[in-house]
């Protein structure tokens, strides 16, 4: 048998990029037992739903661009996003909804890039706000959570998706909307007025936020990805909170634990800010990418139109992350100062 | 002040834009002559780029009056010694869009070196004054011999031989030149997997 | 205990280590054959002392250093050079390279050995030449010779002493057994480099993963200034930079050496090396390789000779051919495949590794990069892997370079990281030669660019020189019209007279002044051709007297001067006799042609008065004498391998020789007939 010349390194680590994408998928999982559990089976028909087309627009983007269809589907990769979306839109969202914003995600944002490792920005994010911005009622209208409500069984969840027509069920504002809406009650007031406030951020947003904070740090325990983007971006959000907080009057913008587990604070910290295709990459360059996209939160969700902001914080960031590349380079060995810049 | 801005509008926003300018004009004027760019004249610049095989196959007699003749607007792809990689460089450098390499002028080729068969020089010397860059050695009627690290392979030798003794051989790989290459980009790879094959060759 | 720092980054791959100590060192034998390539370290490849057809003595020099950069070679045993050519060498290329091929004999005969008894007492400068004689090149794997290493100038002093036991990669344990049987040499020959550097503080490190090496080497060195320091494991801590930084808290500046901040780095067989060099005064013959991967069913560490085939080392350990995929030389991170199991040991073969398909299997194909990052926590030199490979891919070497793409050490660790499997070493190597490939372009088309730029330069000169002469030409004719004119005009009209000297000058051309200038130019060839014969024959003389080669060239030369004078000489007695005497000439020398004609007339006499026959006899005597000695030339010519030009030239000097005797034979057998 003739000897084979390839180059070195011979030996490889056991890490596969299909590995850390399965292991992001298994991370989400509590987050949606728990979103399962206070609003119903919406958010995982929407999972599944997307899933189901994400697959299914990614093999048609790869059969259009000549490539070899199950080698890239074997990446996980189309999943994640389809998770990833799924989770971020309201439960129950109406079978078009999630189509539209499937095909934003894959076909945009993706695959029109040149396909997994190309995009500038996370899918997910752009098919949110293409979304947000296209059907701004559909995307408002959260379904209430449980205790506030009553939560539609499995039946009932899938018919609100599948017929045509909006689901008629009783929708409700979510707490930052609630917020942002208000200015004439103090906040405490409001916690009060509110059934849907719950303890701390809101019934159900708390536990789902710390059920993906759950999952988040079961992902850094694997070395998916590094502490620095999260931690600095919830850094500077509960900064920003405290700095902003003024004890509960009519025009607060919520304490810093309010922010920090409403809305999608956690999801985004720990899924969306760490995707590594579209943030920085050194060091320094994810600590400034993820503190930056955690003031940008704060100002939208008080100071914007939007009540949540992850999504247009992190894709006003994806723009800047090649810049701050240029100028976050680390130290290489041997050199007195670090490279980039000039 | 206020009093006379609303008592002449227009003269006061004459004067507005007057002093605007000024002070903007004089802070340009200021910042141009402080943070001068002292460059090369940009035909050295483009001299610099092309290749120097003084082949003239752009058609200029040598690479210096081709650079001229850029400068002066001509196009950038007629040199085929410096490549598609040497227009891209021309191109950046005069920021202008790259054009293919223009075929008229030949094609871009591996480097290439002149050897005389030295059995069937006559030594007429006609090579030692076609040859731009003083690469080959000899006297009349004693054989002619080329030195090959100052050979740019331009050709221009092997025409005016009468007896046809010299050739241009392609610079063989050896030992100390040799190097890793570049792997095969990921997309036209068909060894991926049996049922992929397929897909990629009609890719490829 | 030592205070340790830790570099950035680093893997743990699997060790793999234990395989091949499970026995001690095992002696490889003699080959019937040896392959010794001259270029086996960094540098200028050595250059041949011997012949094909020598027999050589084990430890003798073979090729010398060829520069400052460079280390002479020795013959590993006693045996026969059969051949020096271009052989199989273990690079990744799989391209050939000189080598010397020794047919051992089998006796293994040293020669004589030149140990320095007390290096201690032994200048510094005698210890280095010893050292570069012994052939000793960095063992660790580069192949840096030692001796260039140990030179530092006195304007870097050394602080810091390092030797590297570290070994650092997967499988290769030929430095780990080398300190467990060898621990004295290392110390020793660590002494002797220290006493070379004279450095505050000596190191040795050595990885935690070997404790036994290390507790040997530190009995070995207990009452020495000698620190053996233990630190954890962690790939590449081989490194030379890494080294440093883990047990000084300093970096190498890039571009620099480790000189440069007072450190010095050896390779604990080099130092054993050294030691065997200096101590018993053998060359570099041998070194330690690990045998192993699980191709082989008895991994171990052969002491083998340099030149020994890797398959001879392979066999004894068990090779199963059919289950090796790959051949490696060195280790799985930085190894490299050599193109057949025939090629040869060389300084920096520490290992040959042979694994089965599932041990190392190949990589699948290489999906997009995610930006993961984690090749830029696995880099030890701190880079960003992802965007080097970024711009490696897209051809920005610009950029590349910019992201610091020469302080790459290549060392592996993000592509063994690297969750989508993409050879990113592959694109580093790729893109460095690339620009150096670049950086050479640049520096030939600006030679040429001088070169063409000389020679335009040159051109023009040439021409306005000739320009230059013409118009000076043409300005003195003028000049001397006027002056004459001017001289005409004291007295009478310039114009009148100019027109009479014109007529005049017409008249004196047609009186026949062409004729004049004709005999002019004849008498002129002839004095000038005298003039270079005589030049020519004291030249050929003088050249003769010392003997050199070139006389011939010289009496050839001469010849044809003679005959172009004769030529002349023949013209002009011919014009003269066409067209008389020129009334001028003759009418000036009356005297001197009467003295001549006298003089000839002698002579004649003189002539006359010897008889033909002797006449003939004179010249045929002459003429066979210079023959024979033109025939003793040629022959000693051709002894001694004369040039192809010159032994042309005598061959036909002499037959031109021949055939003057033979003509001069015929008219003196003439004469005598008559």
């Amino acid at each position: 048998m003739a000897l084979m010349r390839i180059t070195s390194p011979h030996a490889h680590g056991p890490q596969k990029t299909s590995w850390v994408m399965q292991q992001v998928l298994l991370a989400t999982v509590p987050g949606l037992i728990v979103l399962t559990h206070f609003f119903g089976f919406g958010t995982l028909i929407n999972v599944l739903w997307a899933s189901i087309l994400a697959l299914a627009f990614e093999a048609l983007a790869l059969k259009l661009r000549k490539r070899p269809i199950g080698f890239y589907l074997g990446d996980y990769s189309a999943l994640v996003t389809a998770v990833l979306l799924g989770i971020a839109l309201p439960p129950y969202s109406p079978w078009w909804l999630i189509t539209v914003g499937m095909a934003s995600s894959i076909l945009l944002a993706k695959h029109l890039y040149g396909g997994l490792g190309y995009n500038p920005f996370n899918p997910a994010m752009v098919g949110y706000v293409v979304l947000l911005i296209s059907f701004p009622v559909q995307m408002t209208s959260w379904a209430p959570p449980r205790g506030a409500g009553e939560l539609p069984g499995l039946m009932e969840a899938l018919q609100a998706c599948f017929t045509p027509g909006n689901y008629d069920g009783v929708t409700m504002a979510t707490p930052l909307d609630v917020l942002k809406q208000n200015n004439s009650l103090l906040v405490e007031d409001l916690w009060q007025a509110n059934p849907q406030f719950g303890r701390w951020a809101g019934v159900g947003w708390e536990w789902a936020n710390i059920a993906f904070l759950a999952g988040g740090l079961w992902l850094l325990y694997q070395r998916i990805f590094t502490w620095h983007a999260p931690v600095a971006m919830l850094a500077t959000l509960t900064l920003m909170a405290a700095l902003f907080y003024d004890g509960g009057s009519s025009a607060s913008g919520g304490s810093p634990l309010f922010h920090l587990l409403s809305g999608a604070t956690m999801f985004g910290a720990f899924f969306i800010v760490t995707d590594p295709v579209s943030s920085a990459v050194s060091v320094r360059g994810r600590l400034i990418y993820g503190a930056l996209i955690g003031i940008l939160i704060y100002l939208i969700r008080v100071f914007g139109n939007y009540p949540d902001a992850v999504a247009f914080a992190v894709l006003i960031m994806n723009l800047a992350a090649p810049f701050i590349d240029q100028y976050t380079q680390p130290r290489t060995y041997g050199h007195v100062k670090s490279g980039g810049g000039d | 002040m206020y009093d006379f801005i609303a008592q002449y509008p227009l003269l006061s926003a004459l004067f507005a834009l007057v002093s605007l300018g000024a002070v903007f004009g004089a802070i340009l004027g200021y910042a141009s002559e402080r943070f001068k760019a002292e460059g090369n004249p940009i035909v050295d610049q483009i001299n610099a780029i092309l290749p120097q095989t003084q082949c003239g196959q752009c058609g200029h007699p040598g690479c210096r009056p081709y650079a001229e003749a850029i400068a002066a607007g001509e196009a950038i792809n007629k040199c085929p010694p410096g490549g598609q990689a040497g227009v891209q460089a021309l191109a950046d450098l005069l920021d202008v869009e790259a054009p293919e390499l223009d075929e008229e002028h030949g094609e871009e080729k591996v480097p290439h070196v002149a050897f005389i068969h030295e059995d069937e020089c006559i030594g007429c010397t006609k090579c030692i004054q076609a040859c731009p860059v003083d690469a080959i050695l000899g006297a009349a009627k004693h054989m002619h011999t080329v030195i090959a690290s100052e050979c740019t392979g331009c050709d221009l030798c092997v025409e005016p031989c009468p007896v046809d003794c010299i050739e241009m051989l392609p610079e063989a790989e050896s030992l100390e030149n040799w190097h890793w290459q570049l792997p095969e980009p990921t997309s036209r790879r068909v060894d991926i997997i049996a049922s992929d094959a397929s897909e990629d060759e009609a890719a490829a | 205990m030592r205070k340790l720092f830790d570099f950035h980054g680093g893997i743990h791959p699997p060790e793999n280590k234990h395989q091949s100590v499970r026995t001690g060192i095992a002696t490889a034998g003699i080959p019937d054959e040896l392959v010794l390539p001259l270029a086996q370290h960094i540098g200028a490849p050595s250059a041949p002392l011997v012949e094909a057809g020598e027999r050589v003595l084990k430890g003798q020099m073979l090729a010398e250093a060829a520069g400052t950069v460079s280390v002479p070679l020795h013959a590993p045993t006693s045996g026969t050079i059969i051949a020096i050519e271009e052989r199989k060498i273990a690079h990744p290329s799989g391209h050939s390279a000189p080598c010397v091929v020794l047919r051992s004999d089998g006796k293994d005969e040293w020669v004589e050995h030149h140990p320095i008894a007390d290096y201690k007492s032994t200048e510094k400068q005698q210890l280095l030449q010893c050292i570069r004689d012994a052939g000793i090149a960095g063992l660790g794997g580069a192949g840096f010779p030692t001796a260039v290493k140990l030179a530092v100038g006195p304007s870097k002093p050394i602080d810091t002493l390092i030797i590297n036991g570290t070994e650092c990669e997967p499988y290769i344990t030929a430095d780990d057994i080398l300190m467990r049987e060898r621990a004295d040499a290392i110390i020793e020959g660590t002494l002797i480099l220290a006493h070379i550097l004279a450095p505050d503080k000596i190191l040795i490190g050595v990885e935690d993963n070997k404790p036994e090496a290390y507790s040997t080497l530190q009995a070995a060195a207990s009452g020495s200034a000698i620190e053996v320091v233990s630190f954890p494991t962690k790939y590449p801590s081989g490194g030379e930079k890494q080294l440093i930084e883990i047990l000084t808290g300093k970096q190498v500046p890039s571009g620099g050496l480790p000189a440069d901040i007072g450190i010095v780095c050896q390779n604990v067989g080099s130092a054993a090396a050294v030691h065997d060099a200096v101590i018993l005064g053998q060359p570099l013959i041998s070194r330690i390789v690990t045998v192993t991967g699980n191709a082989v069913r008895e991994p171990q560490n052969f002491h083998a000779l340099l030149g020994t085939p890797m398959h001879f080392l392979l066999e004894q350990a068990g090779y199963e051919a059919d289950k090796n995929q790959r051949l490696i030389m060195g280790g799985p991170m930085m190894g490299f495949t050599v193109p057949s199991a025939d090629v040869p040991i060389v300084k920096t073969t520490n290992c040959i590794l042979a694994p089965t398909a599932d041990e190392l299997p190949v990589n699948p194909p290489p999906q997009p990069c995610i930006r993961c990052g984690m090749c830029a926590e696995a880099c030890p030199a701190s880079l960003l892997p992802q965007q080097l490979f970024w711009f490696a891919q897209g051809k920005e070497f610009e950029k590349a370079e910019q992201h610091n793409l020469f302080d790459c050490i290549e060392c592996g660790a993000c592509s063994y990281v690297c969750p989508s499997n993409i050879p990113l070493v592959q694109y580093y190597r790729a893109a460095k030669a690339e620009v150096i490939q670049l950086r050479q372009d640049a520096e030939k088309s600006e030679h040429s660019r001088l070169r063409f730029e000389a020679r335009q330069a040159r051109k023009e000169r040439e021409a306005a020189e000739k320009e230059a002469k013409r118009a000076a030409r043409k300005k003195a004719a003028e000049e001397k019209a006027r002056l004459a004119a001017e001289a005409g005009s004291a007295e009478e009209d310039p114009i009148q007279a100019a027109i009479e000297r014109a007529k005049a000058k017409k008249a004196a051309q047609v009186a026949g002044s062409a004729n004049e200038s004709q005999l002019e130019k004849l008498e002129k060839a002839v004095v000038t051709t005298r003039k270079r014969l005589d030049t020519a024959t004291t030249k050929l003389e003088a050249a003769r007297a010392e003997g050199a080669d070139h006389a011939d060239a010289l009496q050839l030369g001469v010849d044809k001067t003679r005959a172009k004078l004769e030529a002349a000489e023949k013209a002009l007695q011919d014009y003269q006799q066409a067209n008389g005497t020129p009334q001028a000439a003759a009418a000036d020398a009356t005297d001197a042609a009467q003295a001549a004609i006298q003089k000839a007339m002698a002579a004649r006499d003189a002539e006359a008065n010897k008889s033909p026959q002797d006449k003939a006899r004179d010249a045929l005597a002459k003429l066979e004498a210079r023959l024979a000695k033109s025939e003793a030339r040629l022959q000693a010519g051709r002894e001694a391998g004369e040039e192809e030009k010159i032994m042309i030239a005598l061959e036909a000097t002499v037959e031109r020789l021949r055939e003057k005797v033979a003509a001069a034979r015929d008219q003196a057998q003439e004469t005598e007939q008559c």
